[in-house]
């Protein structure tokens, strides 16, 4: 063990410039336990005075092995795993799983299920946005936006908490359809929450957008050009900083987002700001998808009825057979998929993040991959960072919104 | 060139000599890897495919050639298409070349696939492992490599269990 400080530095090398091998800049370890790295993320900076000559992000601290372990579950009990990924976006996770399983079976979803996904994930999206606003305004210093987001946030989690009995790993959206109907006072509770949601967005915005001292810090710094941001395989609000218009749920539209009226938010500047701003409007367009997803939303069955793949309801299994059996053989050895493998992407509040699912006839998932959008949007941190000063590194991560669980699986 | 996906699919399959086959209504293409440079440029620059979604990596274990499939997925923003793209590598001695110089963000997805599968990729700038620690044995998600536990190895007996890893030796390349 001793000689891990010895290996890591050799093996480096080629990475920073020859100055650093003889002595003429610094190299600065910061992280894994930095508290502005928004997780354990590790990077070694070299530095030139406070400017950064280059910036080597080393990553697999929270790596516990997701994809390896679906493969020895069921389809249907690999999706719990999903949760434990991107932990601001559980609902996103096991969307994107659901849908890859769908399509895999060839399985259709009821309407009314479509739009409770719909709904959620929305909802999840606002949360996450709020986690991201604060964090990423707690770095550069801005300290109450952090309380105020927090505050809103909870309301968002106790709301998941009323449909699925989880506040972060709900596992509410199942193969086939959601675990069950949402309650009662559920339409209530959302719609109480997209009543104050706009002003205290505002609220949100008096306090960053036009401060002279945010702007100093965010404008200019971490650009990206439109080329390079697709070549780097960015995706999300970060990508569309850049103005480029790819928005999964536009670009092949799902689980019914082509029947709501949304704009995808644009900037062109590429720069940390920009993706503050395409984040903050894009919570405005999240309130009007749940809108129209609430006002629209149909009646009838939540999950689809094809019993060889979804569990009959457990008050059915009392009374009939067949349910029984159905309820017997799913849970016990699972359902059996055809042989191939599907892709699927959503749209997750970080960029597209897309399920790799490949069977080979049998119950259990043979591969599992998941496409992550940290994954890609911390990549590019060494671009970013190249040649901006140390303070600016925070800012940068931040406002690429990366979360770690969601990188190392 | 028309513009349908179809029709480019049927031009790259051609260009390429690749097969095509669909599944969940979805095409993929079958190519033979040393070829995937070259596509890689084709579609990037010829084609417009701006985007390389996915990069990842599947064992065909106790199958040796091709014991891999690298699944490879490019999308093109301007045009609304994507594009599967499976490349199958053989078990011994797998290496492929990387298409870093074209799709940036490559470069860690072949980190990943090589740390976690050990094929190799010829022209990656910085071929380390990335999730699993530098220093680890074997490859996590191969077939062959066991889910189950590891047996804490102790200053007392870090020899003794260290015989019994057998994913440790089965590395091909060496």
């Amino acid at each position: 063990m001793s000689q891990i400080e010895n290996v890591s530095l050799d093996e480096i090398k080629h990475l920073v410039s020859n100055r650093a091998i003889e002595g003429e800049t610094m190299l600065l370890n910061m992280g894994p336990q930095h508290p502005s790295t928004h997780g354990v993320l590790r990077l070694l900076l070299e530095l030139d005075g406070e400017t950064i000559v280059n910036a080597i992000p080393d990553i697999g601290f929270l790596h516990t092995g997701i994809e390896k372990n679906m493969e020895a579950k069921t389809f249907q009990k690999a999706e719990v795993m999903t949760d434990r990924m991107d932990y601001l976006n559980t609902v996103g996770n096991n969307f994107s799983y659901c849908l890859a399983v769908e399509k895999l079976v060839g399985l259709d979803v009821p309407e009314r299920a479509q739009y409770l996904r719909v709904i959620l994930a929305e909802l999840q999206r606002l949360a996450s946005h709020m986690v991201w606003l604060g964090t990423s305004a707690l770095d550069l210093a801005a300290m109450s936006n952090y309380m105020y987001t927090f505050r809103e946030r909870e309301i968002i989690l106790g709301i998941l908490e009323m449909v699925s009995g989880q506040r972060m790993m709900t596992t509410y959206i199942r193969p086939g359809g959601v675990w069950r109907d949402v309650p009662a006072e559920f339409e209530g509770a959302v719609r109480d929450l997209l009543k104050i949601l706009p002003k205290r967005i505002d609220e949100y915005e008096t306090l960053l957008t036009k401060n002279p001292l945010f702007i100093d810090r965010t404008a200019g710094i971490g650009k990206v050009s439109p080329e390079d941001a697709m070549s780097w395989g960015l995706s999300g609000a970060s990508l569309r900083g850049s103005g480029v218009n790819y928005d999964l749920r536009k670009f092949a539209p799902y689980s019914s987002y082509d029947h709501f009226e949304f704009d995808v938010p644009l900037q062109t500047d590429g720069d940390v700001r920009a993706r503050y701003l395409v984040r903050m409007a894009e919570m405005r367009q999240s309130i009007r998808i749940i809108y129209q997803a609430l006002d629209k939303l149909p009646s009838g069955p939540i999950r689809s009825n094809n019993h060889k793949f979804v569990p009959p309801l457990r008050s059915e299994i009392g009374t009939s057979m067949e349910a029984l059996i159905h309820h017997f053989k799913l849970w016990t050895e699972g359902f059996t998929a055809p042989k191939g493998s599907v892709y699927v992407g959503v749209e997750s509040p970080r960029g597209e993040l897309g399920c790799f699912l490949e069977s080979d006839g049998g119950t259990k998932p043979y591969r599992v991959h998941f496409r992550t959008p940290s994954f890609d949007n911390l990549q590019v941190l060494p671009v970013l960072a190249k040649g901006s000063l140390v303070a600016d590194v925070v800012a940068i991560i931040g406002s690429v919104d990366i979360v770690l669980g969601d990188i190392d699986r | 060139m028309s513009d349908s996906l179809d029709s480019v699919i049927a031009h790259i399959a051609e260009k390429f000599s690749a097969t095509i086959s669909e599944f969940a209504g979805e095409k993929t293409l079958l190519i033979a890897p040393e070829k995937v440079l070259d596509l890689a440029k084709y579609l990037k620059t010829a084609i417009g495919f701006e985007f390389l979604s996915a990069l990842t990596a599947v064992d065909y274990w106790p199958a040796e050639s091709p014991r891999f499939h690298l699944f490879y997925r490019f999308t093109s923003i301007s045009r609304q298409f994507t594009l599967n793209v499976r490349i199958p590598i053989s078990g011994i001695k797998p290496v492929v070349s990387s298409i870093e110089p074209f799709y940036y963000n490559a470069g860690w997805h072949e980190r990943e696939v090589f740390d976690m599968f050990g094929i190799k990729f010829d022209g990656n700038k910085d071929l380390r492992r990335i999730l699993m620690p530098h220093d680890w044995e074997g490859y996590p998600l191969r077939k062959d490599y066991p889910l189950g536990y590891e047996e804490p190895q102790f200053t007392f007996n870090y020899d003794e269990i260290a015989v019994r890893k057998p994913f440790a030796k089965s590395r091909p390349e060496e």
